[in-house]
Parts: C-alpha cells; structure tokens; sequence
C-alpha cells in the first residue's frame, strides 16, 4: 500500500467514521515528509486540558460494564519489567502473570477464560528468557530498544539493538526517539531516524517512545507524533517511564488527535500506547472512554492500544474481587507478578 | 449482556445517580408546596405540577403564586429589609457564606434535584452549576464584607423582585440573591414555572443558615405571578434573566415607576473559528457552547462562523463528533445531552428547525423517546435565513463562512443580540485585535461559556443591560445615599409685550456632523432675556434632526477607537477655547437666566479638566477568575448616547452630560436646556475650534417633550439619559424597550450641577459597559 500524496484534498467523505467493527488493518507504511502540515498543527494547551479535566465527569461505567471494561483493560496491558535488577527468575514470574494475570477462579466466575496480558515489555537481554516463558501462548514479547531510557548511545548501536532484539524473538520493539531532534525542530533528522529504525525492525511493530515529558509544549508532542507517524511508526508512545512525567490525559489527547488525523489523512490507523503513571482502575477505565469516545472501538483492541503499566494489573484485579464478592479486595490476595 | 459480550462491543452501560435522597425529600413535603414567605411555607394551594421532562412524570405540585402572595412576600421582605441592612457588613457576610457552605453540604441533593427538574445531565448540574453556586455565595460572602468600606455613600435600594428561568434555576438563584442579600436588600423570586424545585429547596437550606424571616422569599407560578412581582409598588429593582419579548414588556411595565431593572436576556452568540486554530480543541469547545445543557442558554455558541479555508473540513469533523454525543436519561453520569425542558420547548425547537432551509445535519446517535431533540447543524444558510438570527433554545447550530477577520467582525456583529462571542485562534495579535470589536458583553477566546463570581456577565443591544457579578454586579443593588428632591420644571421666559430687539441677527443653529444646520421643519423660536431682550432664535428641531444626528454620531464613532491620551487633548483644548471665551459666557448665561454666569463657566472648565483627567484613567480591571489565565474587565463606551441636558445650569448641565460621554469614546445627540439654549449653540463655535472631530457631539435644540420619544425609540442609539426638567422618564424607559438601549434618568428629582458627586464615577459607568474578555493560557 502506497501512502497518498500528503496535499490531498480533504473532504467530509474521506474522514474515517467511529464505526465498531474492527477489521484487521493494514501496517502504517508511512509517508513522504511533509513538513507544511507539521508547521500547521496547532495544539491549544489551556483547551485541550479543560476536555482532559472534564473526561472523568463526563463518563462513568459501572457494574457489569465495569468488569468487562477492567478485563479490557487486562488485555491490553504490556506487563513491562524494566530494572537494572531484572533476572531471568524476575521475568518468569513476569510471564506467568501475563499468561494468567487474574486468578482462574476470578476468571471462571466472569466467563473470561484465558485472558491474558497484550504483551511483555522487557530489556534487550531478557528477551530470550521471556520468550522461552511465553511459549505456547500468542503473548508477544516487546523490547525497550535503542539505548532506553535516554537515547543517547552511538547511532549504529542503536539501530543494532533493534536487530539483535528482534533476531533474540521480540515481535515488538519500543524505541526512543531523539528528543533533541524536536527541541532544535530538526525535523527531518527526526524523520530520518524514525525511519530507518522502522526499516531495522523488519517485520516486528516499532513502538515510537517520544517521551513527552521532555518535550517541552503540546505542540511538540504533536509535531512528534506526526513525524513518527510519517516516518512509518506502528504505535506512538508517550514515555519511557523514567521521565519526570509520563503519560497524561492532555499528552494523550494531543497524541491521539494526531492518530485520528493520520488517519484522516492516510487511512492508516497507528496504535497508542499511554505509559507510565497509569496505576489505577479508575484511570485505566478514563483511558479507554478517551479512546472509544475519541478513536473508536479499533482502539480498545491489542493492535492498536495498550497500557505500558507494571502496577496497573494488581489494582484491577483487586476491583475484579470487589465487583464478584461486594467486599474490598487486599493486595496479599493476588498472585505476584 | 454477559460479561464476554460486554467485553467484545465495550458498549457503556447504564451509570444512574440515585435519586433516593431527592425523593425523600419531596416525600417530606407531600409532593406539595407552597410559597415560601417570612421563613416558611405557606399553605399549597392553587397547585400545578412540575414534572420531570426525562420520564414525564409529575414530581411535585406547587402554588401558583397570586397577586395576594406576591404582595405578603413583599411585605415580609419591606419588614425584614431595614434591619437586615442595618446589620453590620461582617455578619451579613457570614449568612452568606453559611449559604455558601450549606449549598456545598447539600451539592448532590440539589444537583439531583436540578437534574430531575430540569432535565439536564446530572454531570452538568454537579460539576458546573452546583460549584459555580457555592462560589457564588463565597464571593458575595466577600462583597458584603467590603462594600461598605470600598463602596461609601452607597446604600440599599431595598426590596429586589427577581425573576428567574428554567436553564439554570438554582444557579440563576445564586446570581440574584447573592449580590441582593450582599448589599443589603432583601428579595421576592419567582422561579420558573417548569423548574420551581431546587429555590423551593433551597428555601428549606436557607433555613439551616438562621437567615431572618424575610430576607428571603421565594413565590412560584407563572407568567402571571412574574407580572405580578414586576408590577408591585413595594418592589424597588426588578433583575430578570429570561426571554427578549419579556424583557422588553418588563422595561415597558417598569418604566417611570422609579424601579431599578437590569436584564439578562436572549442571545445569539457567535463562534468565530479562524483558520489557525485549534481545529479539535474549538470542536470540543463546541459542545460545551452549543450542547451543553442541551444549548438552552443565553449565552449558547449558537451561530458558528468559520473561515471559508476550512469549513468543509471542521464541519466533517463536527459532524463525526456530534455522532459521538450520548443522549438519555439526564441522571444517567455517562450522558453528554439530557432532555429538553419541556413539550412546549421541544415543539418550538422542532418548529423552527422543521421551518429553516439549509443543509441539517442531525448527529447520527440514538434518541431516547421523549423529551429530547438531536444534537443538529445546519450549514449552507445566509446571513438573511431567519435562524442565523432569532434564538433557537435547543442543541441546534447554525454555521456560516467568512472570509476575513473584518468580515468575521462584521458577521458577528450583524445581530440584535450582544451576550457572548467566542474566538478560536492561536494568534494572539488576532485574538485581541477581535475580542473589542465584537458587540457583546463577554467574549471567551479558546474557550466557551466559562463563568466566575468575580467576572461580570451580561449583555448590550437586546440582550439586556447589567452585569452580573464582580464588583460592576453589586453595583447594580446600591444607589446613592440620600433621597434628592423633587426637580420643578424650568420654565423659558415668557415674550414681553416689547422685546428689545439687536438689530443685528443672531440665530442659532443645530449642530450636526461638525456643521451648523438648519432645524428640518423649518421652524424657529425666540429667546427672550429676563429684562424682555429678545437674545435669538433657535431652531425647533423634530425627529428628523434627531434622525440626522444619530447618523452623524454613528459616523463618528472612529471616536472611541481613538487613543485615550487624545481625547484627553481634546477635552483639555475645549477647556482652554471656552476660558478664553469665559467671560462671554458669563455673559450669555447671565442674559439668560438674569444671574451671574460666572461661577458656571469656571465650574463647566472644571469639569472639562475632571473628565479630561478621567479618559485615561478610568481602568478596567483583571479579574482573579479560577483558571490559568486572564478575565478582563474592559470598560468600552456605550457607543451612540442620546441625552437630554439639565434645564438648569444651561452650560454646566450640557458640559456635565458631554463630557463623561466623549471622554469615554462615546458620540452623542445632546438636546441642550430647553427654556436656555444659547449657551450650548454658543458651545458649538468653541467645538468646532478644538479639534473635535465632526459628529462625535451632535446639538438638537428643542422642546424636550417632542424630543425624547425619537431619541428613545431610535434603534441606532445605544443609551438615552435624561435630566430634563420636563419629566419624560417614563416615556424614555417605555420606548427604550424597542432595542432595549441603557437609559439613565431623572425621575423627575434634581441634582445641584455644581455638587462634588455631579461628576465622577457614577456618571463614567454609564458611559461605559464592562465587556468581561477571558484569555486562558498556557503553552
């Protein structure tokens, strides 16, 4: 698939409509650069906060609906471990999680049988071992890839990273990009980055990290998530994790407008992914009416949205209890991760 | 659903906030009320239903409210309002902000209760009326604390009548009684008929506060009990929030009755959208403009211009949003749109939708059966299509495209209305260039109806005059100390059986557009000196000179684009040209009046240096509004003012009147004292002499009974005031109603020209209107 010329014309027909089928889509082939739409995104901060500040008022699911919405939000959980610290045993308790993150009798009561996690996200070193853990299972396993958290190793072993990942199993990779590129508005350099660390993952899905915490206005977190999405990224992703600030509702709001724009614009849907700072249910379930009310049902499915969370998973399991016994839930009832 | 089916469509589900508490509380009063008169509830009777326009069942029954109740509440309010007024500042802050913390205590009992009544969404009654109520009350907390040391020589007007509608009964509540009981007037309101509930409770809340008997009293009914209140004697100022043609036969119904008004009424508020904005973020705000509250409010973005560049594709993406929009069951909390508030009200929407031309686009999202009307847009009509110009009062949205920001301007403007305008643009040059020139009382830029305690609202042309809250808001519940006395009128020297007559002629003219003219109908009349010198002629001008004048001061009105610092000069060189001339205006005055001019003409150049001192340094203000950004209070001249000058004082009255007009960037028709006109037709060289440019001060002599009524009636003039000693106040205020202009006027009571309060503030807030401009921010 060709990406269309960037000046087309937009009309009323070609905008994509919210509809709740979900058919398979096609990977984001990414576009020319154009650097005239970049110059024209507008990303008004004061506005676009007032309808993050608003959201939670303005959607509420209970009951049932609350259930199933948290077992969602299981599935759509990167399970992530990313220590100095991590060992093989640490990730296998991590894997054994993914593949049955609420207890089975949990499960068993709400008629969701063998939910899992989306994905393990991991370090480069810990991929063998996680897929290892993973087998048997369709769980794919993510790596954190060209010199994460900070980007800053030399260019080549960076993009090397990126194949000695994907050669170690690791069918996602989850890179960083340049911040730098975006403070100074060397764009191109930031589309050419993207692209040939796209071009290194082959045929594994490339998470852009553009660690919006450091990028210093909305407006930059827009222009990124353009250019990433221009450059060929599957997924845009708000951060590391190690930032001051991670992901936010005003940061995603700001990313996912630009998805939806992409996609005005190209047909190509590209995934998010919210990381860091998401740790409750009540958060979770903001997230996901952001993404139904904003994207539409495609994005509440693995391919198009995940959580990168590590402590996500244990609130709502303990919300899960609550909803099957009317009694608040304690940590100590849970399996570890 | 299972749990599995749930989690495959990720539908949402039913969220209902229980009503249990509210039902309760009906339950206690037997689903029936009466008024609540001297502290408590009277008996029902007389009783209609307020019903519940989500399910169409009936809530409650209430009284409907006779002349005989309306006049028991304002006899408990008259009773209870010396005392209340006598209390110290200190303590009437304290009943107010224990209503301010009562209202928190209860906030999800009357946000329910307001839901259930109204029929809008339970997250807006939580989250938006029920906070903004209790600030409300904490503010006014605040102002009654310090209006006595900030506001001196300010007192009471008395009893307030309030009557409010149904789109926001309790916050519309807040907004009237709030400053009222803060300023020391007790208050008769009327709530709507359809949504009687939430003052009703309140009332009972009022009661936990320990607010004396009568402070407060509340009567329910409809049009007529309204009518009633509006028309009663004891009433001293009548605050209305409601519908235009009310408003209109409400200023008609209180005109020279001496009974203070300000009006919030109807609106259709532009929503300007420029090619640089934040497409999103103006869509967004969008439906908080239009949607919010089912787009039944004054101030509703009703009519969206957008630059003709990229219409098409915010129209596209406004359609894919609106399908977005859930509407149900108002207490459900995943709602965006509730029900409408009533049948009478769904019907009128679907008529005048039914009726428009245009592309109508209707938001692809289901529709609960009932009460409700989808959110709508119609796009494709003209500036003429009657709905980019009457109200609609539903979710509907009219769009239009410009092509400039002076065509957007202009589009803007070209309205009855002037409440709100919104602007979308991340230029700010381009954002402040716009925001004066829109004729509204408040403009929101990169956001919509945002609303403060400490930020005065209101509107210009038929959309009311009077502002809600701030200081400007309190303003409007004091007068002066002091009770003036009754103004004789001044009669013009009878003809002498022999005038000694000058043989050489002087006659004077009118003076319009910066040049003498000749009176339209022809007609002159002598002046006669008291000694039988016939002094002149004047011109016996008529509606068409008044018609002249008025074009002449609208093509002057560049006037109030000028710089402060020059219309300063200007003042300041008409000051110095008339004391050059000081001594034959002395003289003139002195012939006609027969005594000595000479302390007028040095009190007029006083006073030409007073405003000329003024005209920059009447300040607006920045408001600590709670967000992260500005609201500025811009003080923004009338625009045209028609004034008819004091009889007495010839020269100091018209100089006392002229002045604050133009140094606030005003132009006006001024009708000089009738029995003495020579000394303004002399003016008029000194004018000409100083540099004022042509139109900004336009002269009329002529009787001032044939004269007020054009003036009041004319739709181009903005204000119209009055201190003439003929006493035509209530035909000023009666016809004012046709464009509902300002009108500032005598009631037939004197004021001495050369005391210290005949200038100053008083006069310059009349000359001006607070355009309220909100600038968020944040990169």
């Amino acid at each position: 698939m060709t990406a269309p010329s960037s000046d087309m014309p937009l009309s009323a027909t070609q905008l994509v409509h919210l509809a709740p089928d979900h058919p398979p889509h096609d990977r984001n082939p990414g576009m020319a650069l154009d650097l005239d739409w970049v110059a024209g995104v507008q990303a008004n901060t004061s506005a676009i906060e007032r309808r993050a500040a608003s959201l939670g008022g303005r959607r509420s699911v209970k009951k049932d609906h609350q259930a199933a919405w948290l077992l969602k939000a299981i599935s759509l959980i990167d399970l992530t471990t990313l220590s100095g610290d991590d060992t093989p045993g640490r990730v296998q308790r991590l894997c054994a999680k993914a593949r049955a993150p609420v207890r089975a009798e949990t499960l068993h009561a709400l008629g969701m049988e063998g939910l899992t996690v989306g994905a393990v996200c991991v370090y480069h070193d810990m991929v063998e071992t996680a897929v290892r853990a993973l087998e048997g299972t369709a769980i794919p396993v993510a790596a954190v890839s060209t010199g994460f958290p900070a980007g800053l190793s030399p260019w080549h072993l960076r993009v090397q990273e990126i194949r000695e990942s994907v050669a170690a199993g690791a069918r996602e990779i989850d890179i960083v990009i340049s911040r730098r590129h975006v403070l100074t508005g060397n764009w191109q350099a930031l589309y050419d980055e993207m692209a040939e660390m796209r071009a290194a993952c082959g045929d594994a899905h490339v998470k852009a990290i553009l660690a919006t915490g450091e990028l210093g206005t909305l407006r930059n977190v827009a222009r990124a998530s353009l250019i990433c999405m221009m450059a060929g990224a599957d997924f845009i992703k708000t951060s590391t994790g190690k930032e001051g600030v991670n992901a936010t509702l005003p940061v995603s709001l700001t990313m996912i407008r630009a998805i939806r724009d992409y996609q005005d614009r190209t047909g190509i849907k590209v995934g998010y992914k919210p990381a860091g700072g998401i740790s409750k249910a009540k958060d979770a379930l903001l997230y996901l009416a952001l993404m139904k009310d904003e994207l539409g049902h495609p994005w509440l499915q693995p391919d198009l949205f995940r959580f990168g969370a590590s402590s996500l998973l244990g609130d709502i399991e303990r919300q899960l209890d609550h909803h099957l016994t009317g009694h608040y839930s304690a940590a100590n009832r849970h399996a570890m991760g | 659903m299972t749990i599995k089916e749930i989690f495959d469509t990720m539908s949402y589900g039913p969220a209902p906030e229980s009503n249990a508490e509210a039902l309760d509380w009906l339950a206690r009063h037997d689903h029936r009320f009466g008024h609540f008169i001297n502290g408590s509830f009277t008996a029902p009777q007389a009783l209609f239903d307020s019903t519940n326009p989500a399910t169409g069942k009936v809530l409650a029954q209430v009284s409907q409210g006779s002349e005989t109740s309306v006049d028991a509440a304002v006899a408990a309010a008259r009773r209870a309002q010396p005392k209340w007024a006598r209390l110290p500042a200190h303590k009437r802050a304290q009943y107010l902000y224990a209503l301010a913390r009562l209202v928190q205590k209860h906030a999800r009992l009357l946000a329910v209760l307001e839901t259930m009544d109204n029929g809008k969404p339970i997250r807006e009654s939580r989250d938006i009326d029920l906070p903004l109520v209790a600030r409300h009350f904490y503010y006014h907390a605040g102002l009654a604390q310090l209006a006595p040391t900030e506001l001196p020589g300010m007192e009471p007007l008395g009893v307030c009548g309030a009557v409010i509608p149904w789109n926001f009964p309790l916050l519309m509540l807040a907004w009237k009684v709030a400053p009222a009981l803060a300023a020391g007037n007790t208050v008769v309101l009327k709530p709507a008929e359809y949504t009687p509930l939430t003052a009703l409770l309140f009332a009972d809340i009022s009661r936990e506060a320990g607010l004396p008997p009568g402070v407060l009293n509340i009567v329910t009914g409809d049009g007529d009990t309204g009518a009633a209140l509006v028309a009663h004697p004891g009433v001293d100022k009548i605050a209305f929030t409601g519908s235009t043609a009310v408003g209109k036969g409400i200023r008609r119904a209180t005109a020279g009755t001496g009974k203070a008004l300000t009006l919030e009424l109807g609106g259709k508020s532009p929503y300007i959208v420029f090619d640089d904005a934040d497409i999103d973020s103006a869509i967004e705000g969008l439906v908080d403009a239009i949607w919010f509250n089912g787009g039944q409010v004054c101030c509703a973005g009703s009519r969206l211009l957008v630059h003709e560049g990229v219409a098409d594709h915010f129209h596209a993406k406004l359609k894919r949003r609106m399908d977005g929009l859930r509407i149900g069951d108002p207490l459900d909390k995943c709602i965006d749109v509730g029900a409408v508030v009533d049948p009478v009200q769904l019907a009128s929407i679907t008529r005048m939708v039914d009726a428009s031309d245009g592309d109508k686009y209707t938001a692809d999202t289901p529709l609960p059966s009932g009460c409700f009307y989808p959110p709508t847009l119609i796009t494709g009509l003209s500036a003429a299509s009657p709905l980019m110009q009457e109200e609609i009062f539903g979710p509907v949205l009219v769009s239009m495209t410009f092509r400039t920001p002076a065509e957007a301007v202009e589009l803007a403007n070209n309205t009855r209305y002037g409440l709100a305008a919104t602007v979308w643009t991340e230029n700010v040059n381009l954002a402040l260039d716009i925001a004066p020139k829109l004729r509204a009382g408040v403009v929101w830029v990169n956001g919509t109806n945002m609303f403060d305690a400490a930020a005065g609202f209101g509107g210009v042309r038929e959309s009311g005059f009077g502002r809600e809250g701030g200081w400007e808001g309190l303003l409007a519940y004091l007068r002066p100390s002091g009770k003036a006395a009754a103004l004789k009128p001044v009669a013009p020297l009878p003809a002498p059986k022999s005038a000694t007559v000058d043989t050489l002629d002087r006659t004077a003219k009118l003076f319009i557009g910066g040049k003498q003219a000749r009176p339209d109908g022809g007609y002159s009349q002598p002046v006669y000196g008291p000694k039988g010198a016939l002094l002149g002629h004047v011109g016996i001008g008529n509606r068409k000179d008044i018609r002249n004048a008025v074009e002449a001061a609208q093509a002057a009105k560049g006037w109030g684009r000028a710089t402060a610092h020059s219309r300063a000069q200007i003042l300041f060189y008409i000051a110095e040209n008339l004391s050059a001339r000081a001594e034959e205006f002395a003289a003139r005055l002195k012939a006609q009046t027969g005594s000595s001019g000479t302390a007028e003409v040095e009190a007029a150049i006083a006073r030409l240096f007073s405003y000329a001192a003024w005209a920059d340094k009447f300040d607006g203000a920045v408001k600590s509004v709670p967000i992260r950004g500005v609201a500025l209070a811009m003080n923004e001249p009338c625009g045209v003012i028609g004034a008819l000058c004091p009889d007495d004082a010839p020269l100091l009255g018209l100089i006392s009147v002229m002045a604050p007009a133009i140094a606030m960037g005003n132009t006006c028709v001024l009708v000089p004292s009738q029995p003495f006109p020579l000394s303004a037709t002399d003016l008029y060289q000194v004018l000409e002499t100083s540099d004022l440019p042509a139109g900004v001060v336009n002269i009329v002599t002529g009787p001032h009974a044939e004269l007020a009524k054009p003036l009041a009636g004319h739709m181009d003039i903005d204000a119209v005031w009055s201190f003439s000693s003929t006493d035509v106040s209530q035909i000023i205020e009666a016809d004012s109603a046709t464009n509902l202009k300002r009108t500032w006027v005598n009631h037939a009571r004197a004021r001495n020209w050369f005391a210290p309060d005949a200038e100053g503030r008083a006069f310059l807030r009349h000359a001006t209107a607070v355009k309220t401009v909100w600038v968020p921010y944040g990169e």
